[in-house]
């Protein structure tokens, strides 16, 4: 699994690619936590590369979430694969977070 | 036809794994729909019987046995961990808010969601679970009498 992170004014876009699976499920939180913990509380996660996530990269991003809300930010998917979709559909997490079919109109969405 | 496979078990393992079940979908003729579900229920399954079964990484091995048959494949998964109760094991709490969704119980529940037949058992010391994923019938619909 690779992270990349680009900083924008006021969003921060983390693009994964590989599997999330509990071997790097950890590595992945550890990152968005990093970016929370930086004071980026928008943030957008680029999902196109993800070729597969257990319900370990669910946790990762649910627990993420919940950090966010609360200090009134969010964190957007984009670009889900459908496997990754099934996933989330199947979790009931569709209706949770905000999916965008880009990156660009997960940004713009803020 | 049988497909073998022993890992340690270790996180690290999964993707091969994975990998090993999705070769014997190809077998057993799954499209690729029906192999990704297979993947994502034996990835539950196997991190269930590392994270609760042994407790930890490296603690024992995790045997699979994949049965590529006609238009199905039987996953049968074995650990020597302690023995295993999914019925002690807590419903998600899908469609809940935010606050009070727990992730909890996930894997268990996804297995039983993707997998026509979910099976646990526990005999002479190791825990058994049989997984079985039927290749979907083009229509969608049951097969004439």
């Amino acid at each position: 699994m690779e992270i990349t992170t680009q900083e924008f004014k006021r969003v921060a876009v983390i693009s994964v690619s590989g599997r999330v699976d509990s071997a790097t499920a950890p590595e992945l939180e550890v990152k968005l936590r990093e970016s929370v913990d930086s004071g980026k509380h928008q943030i957008v996660l680029d999902l196109k590369n993800v070729e597969y996530m257990s319900s370990a990269g669910l946790r990762a991003m649910v627990s993420t979430l919940k950090a966010v809300k609360r200090v009134n930010g969010d964190l957007r998917l984009a670009n889900p694969s459908p496997r990754v979709e099934e996933v989330l559909r199947l979790a009931g997490l569709t209706s949770i977070f905000s999916i965008h079919p880009t990156q660009e109109e997960a940004v713009a969405s803020f | 036809m049988e497909l073998r496979l022993t890992v340690p078990g270790r996180y690290d393992r999964l993707e091969t794994i994975s990998k090993f079940v999705g070769q014997a979908g190809q077998f057993a003729g799954l499209d690729e729909v029906a192999i990704c579900r297979c993947q994502l229920a034996v990835d539950e399954a196997c991190t269930n019987i590392i994270e609760h079964g042994y407790e930890g990484e490296g603690r024992g091995d995790i045997e699979l046995c994949c049965e590529p048959g006609q238009g199905e494949l039987v996953i049968t998964i074995s650990d020597q961990a302690k023995p295993f109760d999914p019925d002690a094991v807590p419903q998600p709490t899908l469609n809940a808010s935010l606050e009070d969704m727990q992730i909890g119980g996930l894997g268990l529940y996804f297995m039983r969601q993707v997998m026509d037949a979910v099976e646990f058992s526990y005999e002479d010391g190791s825990n058994k679970l049989v997984l079985v994923k039927k290749r979907e019938l083009e229509g969608g619909g049951d097969a004439p009498a």
